[in-house]
């Protein structure tokens, strides 16, 4: 009998099937390099079309022009210029036309200005744009230990779009039928921050906007009972670190060995600059994006009502170093690469379509007194009349 | 010809159903008309049923039911009782032992690890039902009772992760949760919460005989079809009667390794290197995290680690 027909073709059948229906696979060729001693396994794999597909994806976008330096300043020409007040004239709306670029390409200035009235702050993206600047500001100048001098612009997280792509809110859908059945502690479920597993799903709300303990390895061979985490919280970890390694598009051995992935002494240097990254995401997070909570509508706000957040992929998006390491904040030193004013107005205060100037306008006359024929109810109705002020 | 070098086995044999021998009083029937099915034939014998199930059994199986009951409606209800998202993510589903708060309380809310505790007690229930069962069923047949204790060494390295461990560390959190992909983080993230399993001595073991328990199989399912033509399958008569097919065998591998198994020790060596593979992967777990804490550090202190030239001298913990 020739029964070994049947069973070949269904073997293959099955194994064609399995290729098609299986997730994720990369075809060759796959370049890999090697990032650690001989024996270690420490490699890291680049599939080349994804490469291909991500570096065309991010490229950097020239400055619109080489803006003039000199000249009187913005604070002096303009109403209600709050951080950005030191540029030139030029400068100033040179940034203008990039910050444009960079976050509404298509919306253009009424994305964030009343084309009548460029200085008030009465539509919200304003408002959320000059914190924003703040913020990009704060990590030109604070935390070099993670962007160095390569610095980030608007551009590395936005990339066109209004709200950048990658960034994330608590999840917990598919929510657990409650009652007596198990909440099933956060996990179990496909998990979109932490590269489709079943890790823990918000693992991001404990690390990069609380600061729960991430290391979970005991530093002594033998138990002291000083050591509060268990297996646990080491998925906690990991979920935390799925994020990482999928949103800079690199494994664990890019910056642990990973015979001991406690020990610094092994590790590569990448993991210092992640440490610092962590660290920085989680002040981002709660000085800058939660502190916007009161300003962003309900429609900018994830499922659960909480302020969409930072996380790695919003700036690397899938790329180790964002933009492949070339500095766009080099065209930009005198906007993003110092820091302007950095007070934070109360912004419980805010009044969409009415507050005018919300912050403190230091050395200069605050906007003058408008009369209530400003209250503009729709200003993004009206783009013709914005005419972009360069 | 060659017929015993198939996958599958051409000769099926027809007949009356094979009843065994009566059982004695106090046993319940076996249950089931004995019916002949081809395409078992083709993989073993044809002959299904009767089974004997008796209340060892049928509690086991009870029990069983429903252990698999209260994880699957908990996985149901995980997702909302929504059936597609059931189905999309039933890999990903799971039931959590409970947080570590709730130490080694005996039952917990319902909510947050209580199922687990019941349906990790009933399926042990069943699983010691099903081992007392395959025990006794042995004995009425007047058999040893090594596929007992082959069984038994499942079960201790199933209660080393589910109960025994956790009990020593004091907390029912360190037990594996029930479900496909959230045993598997399970275990990968104990490794790494530990230091490494590959760095404990009992994983090590347990890992050699594993992978020996596959060769070891591989070798003498290889060697019997291959002296299949000569009647070799008849292992137990040629045990005392020693015939071509036998000597063959034995001459192949001394020839090509010097050394061989006979037809009666060969099934020493696999049953061994089985019962071995769990009963040493048990020991390794009960003492991670009970008696070692880092397997790696603890690797350093005896020897197992090789020392790496220093790469990045420049890399310090920038917490300190």
């Amino acid at each position: 009998m020739k029964l070994w027909i049947p069973f070949a073709s269904s073997a293959g059948a099955l194994l064609v099937i399995a290729s098609f229906v299986g997730a994720g696979w990369d075809a060759p060729p796959v370049d890999t390099q090697q990032i650690g001693y001989r024996g270690t396994g420490m490699y890291h794999h680049m599939d080349m079309e994804t490469e291909k597909a991500l570096k065309a994806a991010n490229v950097a976008p020239e400055p619109p022009w080489a803006p003039d330096p000199s000249g009187d300043k913005a604070g002096k020409i303009y109403q209600n210029v709050q951080v950005l007040k030191d540029l030139s004239d030029d400068q100033f709306n040179q940034f203008m036309a990039s910050i444009t670029a960079w976050v509404a390409p298509e919306a253009g200035c009424n994305y964030c200005h009343n084309p009548e009235n460029m200085a008030s702050d009465e539509i919200y993206q304003k408002v959320v744009a000059r914190r924003m600047i703040q913020m990009t500001q704060a990590i030109n100048v604070d935390w070099k230990k993670h962007v160095a001098e390569t610095g980030v612009t608007c551009y590395t997280c936005h990339r066109g779009k209004g709200v950048p792509a990658q960034v994330w809110s608590a999840s917990l859908a598919p929510k657990p039928a409650g009652n007596m059945t198990q909440d099933r502690g956060g996990q179990n479920v496909v998990a979109k921050l932490a590269g489709n597993t079943s890790l823990p799903q918000n693992a991001l709300m404990d690390y990069l906007l609380g600061d729960k303990p991430i290391r979970v390895d005991s530093t002594t061979a033998l138990p002291t009972g000083k050591n509060p985490a268990g297996t646990k919280e080491t998925e906690r970890t990991w979920s935390l670190m799925i994020h990482i390694s999928e949103s800079l598009g690199v494994n664990c051995v890019t910056c642990h060995n990973s015979r001991a992935f406690y020990d610094w002494d092994q590790s590569p240097p990448q993991r210092v600059t992640a440490w610092h990254g962590i660290r920085m995401v989680r002040n981002l997070n709660v000085n800058y994006l939660t502190g916007l909570s009161p300003i962003f509508p309900a429609n900018r706000k994830g499922p659960e009502g909480d302020v969409f957040k930072v996380g790695c992929a919003t700036c690397h998006n899938g790329v180790q170093k964002p933009l492949y390491g070339v500095s766009m904040l080099k065209d930009y030193v005198d906007a993003l690469g110092k820091k302007g004013s950095t007070d934070v107005p109360d912004y419980k205060t805010y009044q969409p379509g009415k507050t005018q100037v919300m912050g403190q306008v230091v050395g200069q006359s605050a906007l003058p007194a408008i009369p209530g024929t400003f209250e503009v109810a729709s200003p993004l109705k009206t783009p013709e009349t914005g005419k972009v002020a360069d | 010809m060659a017929q015993y070098l198939n996958i599958i086995t051409p000769i099926q044999i027809s007949g009356p159903a094979e009843e065994g021998m009566p059982l004695p009083r106090g046993d319940s029937p076996r249950a089931g008309k004995p019916s002949f099915v081809r395409l078992f034939g083709m993989i073993g014998n044809a002959q299904i049923g009767p089974i004997y199930l008796g209340f060892l059994g049928t509690l086991s199986l009870v029990f069983g039911f429903i252990g698999f009951e209260i994880i699957g409606l908990n996985m149901f209800a995980s997702v909302g009782w929504n059936p597609i998202q059931f189905v999309r993510q039933l890999f990903w589903l799971g039931l959590e032992p409970p947080p570590a708060k709730y130490g080694l309380k005996v039952l917990p809310p319902l909510a947050e690890g209580g199922w687990w505790l019941i349906a990790g007690f009933f399926l042990t229930l069943s699983v010691i039902l099903w081992w007392v069962r395959v025990y006794r069923r042995a004995k009425q047949l007047e058999l040893g009772t090594h596929v007992a204790w082959a069984f038994a060494s499942a079960i201790w390295l199933f209660l080393v992760l589910g109960f025994i461990r956790p009990l020593l560390m004091g907390n029912f959190s360190e037990a594996v949760p029930f479900g496909i992909f959230p045993h598997l983080d399970w275990t990968a993230a104990l490794s790494i919460r530990y230091g490494n399993l590959y760095y404990n001595p009992f994983h090590c073991l347990s890992i050699v005989f594993l992978y020996g328990s596959v060769l070891l199989f591989a070798m003498h399912g290889a060697t019997i079809l291959a002296v299949g033509k000569y009647g070799g399958e008849r292992e137990l008569e040629q045990i005392t009667d020693r015939g071509t097919a036998s000597e063959r065998a034995a001459l192949f591998w001394r020839w090509t390794m010097g050394f061989n198994a006979t037809m009666e020790s060969v099934h020493r060596w696999a049953w061994w290197f089985a019962i071995l593979t769990p009963l040493t992967g048990g020991i390794g777990i009960l003492l991670t995290g009970t008696v070692v804490d880092n397997w790696y550090l603890w690797g350093v202190n005896h020897g197992l680690v090789s020392p790496l030239p220093t790469m990045w001298p420049g890399v310090v913990d920038p917490a300190l």
